[in-house]
Parts: C-alpha cells; structure tokens; sequence
C-alpha cells in the first residue's frame, strides 16, 4: 500500500567515479570487507573522463583497485563503455521487473524498459553493498497518458518537459510516474529512456513504460538472464491522470534557470546563445545524434557559436562513426567529444564563463550546473539545440532556412 | 544525536538544489570539512559564515531536488546546519541527510512562519517546532521510530555496523 515502509533486495547496484569513491570510503567504514554480492555490483567511470584533475585520477585508480579487491567484474573504465544511463542498458543489466539503485540520480533511466530503478546517495550505497537491501516507502501513482505521433523535429523531449513544465519542479515528489498509451507504445526504447530520464526532475521516485515486446527484445539482445516483467494490474490506482496529445507538441525548452519554465521554441528567439551541448544521459544516443545531424547537415554554426557534442557510449561513438554522422559535425564546425557527462554538470570539457548562455540537450539547468553561477542553461531537444547553433539564438527547428 | 535542538533560522526558498548546495566541481572533495567551505555558496556567499555557530535551515517545498550527491547534506551538516525544516523534500536528499545525521523534518507552513535570525527549536521526537523569537507552534510530521533510532545512532554507517554486528 502507498504509504508503507517496506525493505527490499536489491537486484543490482550501480555507481560511477564521482559518487562511488564516497560509497567506497563510507563501505570501509562500516568495515564489512567485502560486499554482499560483487556479481550484482556495476561500476561506470564517465563524469570526469578522462580525469581533468590529478584528485579525479586519483579518485579513480581508488575505485580500480576497490573493484579488484572485491572481485567486480562489471567495470567498464575509460575507453569501455561511457555514460553510465547508456552503457548500463546497452551492456543487458536494465532488466523488467527487477529493482535497481544507482549512486546517480538519473538511475530513474531504466524504468524505460520496466526496471523500478531510483537514485540513491552513496552511504546508502556502501549499506547496500554491505547488506544488500534498504528500506522504501512505496510510492503513489501518476498516470501520464499520451496518444498521437510526434509532428517534425518535436520528441519525447519535448513532451517530458512539456509535462514537467506542466506539474512543476516538485510535482512528482516520491510518487511513481507511469507512461501508457500509443505515444509510449510507439516510441523508440532511446525515446522512452529520454523520458524515463527526466522524471527525477519532477521529483518522482521512479517513471516506468509498462514493458512491452519492443523493450523486452531489447532487453533479450542484450542479456541471456531470464526476465521477469511485472505490469500494473488492472485495477491499480493512481493519484492523478494527465493526459497528452503528442501531435500537438511544438518543440519545447525549459528556460533558465529552472526545469520546470517551459516555453515553445518559437517564443525564445530573442535568447541569443554562445554554447550548444548536444549529449548527456538524456539526449546522447543514436537517434538523438541522427536528428542533430539532420539539422546540421549543409550548415554552418553560427559564427562565434561553439557546439560540443558527446555521444553517450563507445557504441552509439561506433554508430556515428559508421553513418558518417561525425563528417556533418565536423563540416558544421561542432567538436565531438568522447562519452562523458563532463559538460552537462559543469565538470569539465565546456564549462561557461559569467554572462554566457548554453542551450542543451541534457537534464539540469540550474544556476551554475554548467559552470559560472552567473551562465544560463536553456534544455531543449536535439534538433532545436542544433538549429539554435546554426543561427545563434533559441529558435524553433522547423522555422530554420533551407541550407 | 541529541533529539532535542536548537539554532537560529537561515532561510531559502522553494527548490533549493543540490548544485547550488555544492557545486559539482567540489565532488572530488570527500572530507566533510572542505565541502562544508562551500556549501551553498552559489545562492548565499556569507552561508557558511552564518552557519559557522549552528544554524536550523529553513526551506520551502523540493528542499534538495536535483543530483543524488550525499555531499550536499554532508557539506551542510560540516557548514553548522543542526536540522533541515522544510514544506517538503526532494526523496534522495532527505535520504541522504538522514544517513549522514543531518535531521530533516517536513514542516508544512515553516516557510510563513520562521523569519531569518529566529530562534527556533525542534523536538525530534514529538515534531513539535517552535519559533521563539515570535512564540508560535508548529507540528512537523514526526520522524518513523526507526528513522529516530537512526538518527540516535548517529546516521546509516553506525546503523550498518550494529547490524553486522561490528559495535
């Protein structure tokens, strides 16, 4: 029942170089010596990769060492897998039915293929590690309900920020976001993972596309465990209903400096920009850099505009690389970078001076999240990040000239 | 953990996040100490002079959302904050400041009824906030037994250890 504190095992436990140093300090001091099961354990390196400071080396070569000690075999370091909300999914450990926690906030990624996946901070990790399982109280319901197909250069980015803008910031606190409809079921499994992403910013605990066949050959493509989807029964309840027309979505941004300030592309052209971020466990994989492209394709950025693009894992690197995506980059003068999460948290690789502004295609534009506390962040989809480079000011993907 | 508590009011608004808390460029940082050199700058730079004393921190709704950072309540905590009342909590920071010790209570109405420099005192037990400095009550949801015990205890690392039997 909502409401009710109930303990759980966890399935499996994933944490990346900057809160898994914190889970491995707070691990030694429970002073357990080993972790409860290494085969469920995933450690990602992606947000300072490779390391932009001696401490973030440092940090590392703890966590390398962390991982043989304990016997984990699932590490993917630099130069193996990339983002962690890709490479998680792409290497089969997202599965249906199964309960996740990450050291990440955006852990809520996985509900995209039926897994009740949530972020959590990292002594609550180092007690996982030690115990396997932690305490929750299970959440209430929100039914998001979408039906149409998505107009030109409008996404399931548009449409989560549409709802966030629509719920506010903190209108999902502890409650579970559920995504139904032909949207949802026609979506791409990169589409809902967008979606899946983004709930956190409103606050929700977890956001799930009841599984389907499409996600579970996902999922069987990339693992040989068995499955075990669980879907909300027929008479399950919800707090509220929201409903969503998709056809009618225009491309959105969320505008400086909070998620939930939503406005349509088209109102924004007075927003001129100095820095476009295409990439992040948002809007980093191969569809995501296939719509960019479309944009970029026989244009060129704007002339003092710089484009930082980074695909989300070696894989979707690989993708690009095989459809010439990076030719069109590179010709439209855009920088490719390699997988990280660098500049979507200001980490390093693109941070902003005072007085700059970035429109980007990732999660977060708090004040300061890209750097300077005195930058701004516009989030939008791909194709309207791209097309506001091109011209140099916030601008609605369909309203750019023919090349 | 002293259940009992007391400190002058430091207050924000609604959606105080935790990369304005603490910047992701101090996430290498792990001692307790140095992060709490930082915390909240972004939004207040004379926050961790106020807080220096021992401070009750006062917040509107989404105290916390954003990044699942545990530095953020740990730089808190180290900056002099003794509790955390807000109308409401993003879910993993309210976590994460439970597991590292630092009290946070749901206190519906705080944000109209508590003004910067108040004395304010919070009994954990009962929930029972008082504004001394205008006499007015509030009832914040009371913490679960176990979260208290938690607390007591001294956050989740004591906690864990009592569990494997390492006290």
């Amino acid at each position: 029942m909502p409401g009710e504190i109930v303990e759980a095992n966890v399935d499996m436990a994933m944490i990346h170089d900057l809160t898994g140093p914190l889970t491995v300090d707070s691990f030694h001091k429970i002073g357990a010596g080993k972790v409860w099961d290494p085969k469920k354990i995933v450690v990602i390196f992606d947000h300072l990769v490779p390391p932009s400071t001696i401490r973030a080396a440092t940090l590392q070569k703890g966590l390398r060492e962390f991982v043989k000690e304990q016997g984990i075999k699932s590490l993917y370091d630099i130069g193996q897998g990339g983002v962690c909300h890709q490479v998680f999914h792409e290497k089969g450990y997202a599965r249906p039915g199964e309960l996740i926690v990450g050291a990440d906030s955006h852990t809520c990624t996985y509900g995209a293929l039926g897994a009740f996946a949530t972020g959590i901070g990292s002594t609550e990790m180092a007690a996982v590690f030690t115990i396997g399982k932690m305490w929750f109280r299970i959440p209430t319901a929100l039914k998001i309900h979408a039906s149409g197909n998505f107009r030109k250069n409008s996404t399931p980015k548009d449409l989560i920020l549409r709802i966030i803008g629509d719920i506010g910031e903190g209108g999902a606190i502890y409650k579970g976001m559920e995504f139904t409809g032909s949207t949802f079921t026609n979506m791409s499994i990169d589409g809902r993972l967008t979606v899946c992403n983004m709930v956190v910013e409103a606050g929700a605990k977890a956001g799930i596309v009841p599984p389907d066949n499409k996600s579970m050959a996902y999922v069987r493509s990339r693992t040989k465990k068995p499955l075990k989807p669980i879907r909300s029964d027929n008479n399950a309840t919800y707090e509220d209903t929201l409903e969503y027309d998709a056809a009618k979505l225009t491309p959105q941004v969320a505008c400086s400096p909070s998620v939930d300030n939503v406005k349509s592309a088209s109102e924004l052209s007075d927003v001129k920009i100095d820095q476009v971020f295409i990439g992040s466990c948002t809007n980093g994989r191969i569809e995501d850099l296939r719509l960019a492209a479309s944009v970029l394709k026989g244009r060129e950025i704007h002339n003092g505009v710089r484009m930082i693009i980074s695909p989300a894992s070696q894989e979707v690197y690989q993708q690009c690389l095989k459809e010439g995506l990076f030719n069109t980059f590179m010709e439209a003068g855009a920088i490719v970078t390699n997988a990280t999460c660098g500049p979507c948290l200001g980490g390093h690789m693109g941070l902003l001076a005072p007085g700059e502004v970035c429109i980007s295609t990732s999660n977060r534009n708090f004040i300061g999240r890209m750097g300077s506390p005195q930058s701004a962040v516009y989030l939008a989809n791909p194709a309207t990040a791209a097309a506001s480079g091109v011209v140099g000011h916030i601008i609605n993907p369909n309203d750019l000239r023919r090349p | 953990m002293i259940l009992d508590i007391f400190g002058k009011a430091v207050k924000f608004g609604d959606n105080v996040n935790t990369d304005v808390i603490i910047p992701g460029k101090y996430l290498e940082l792990i001692d307790p100490e140095e992060l709490g050199k930082h915390a909240l700058e972004g939004l207040d730079p004379k926050f961790t002079q106020k807080a220096k004393d021992g401070v009750i921190l006062i917040g509107g709704k989404n105290f916390g959302c954003g990044s699942s950072r545990e530095q953020a309540a740990t730089a808190l905590k180290s900056a002099g904050v003794r509790c955390v009342l807000a109308e409401s909590f993003a879910r993993i920071f309210y976590r994460n400041a439970i597991n590292v010790g630092l009290p946070a209570l749901e206190c519906i109405g705080i944000s109209k009824k508590a003004d910067e420099g108040d004395m304010i005192s919070v009994d954990l037990r009962s929930g029972t906030v008082e504004n001394q400095t205008t006499g007015t009550t509030l009832k914040a949801s009371p913490l679960p037994q176990f979260i208290l015990s938690l607390l007591e205890e001294g956050g989740l690392i004591p906690h864990v250890r009592g569990l494997i039997g390492k006290r």
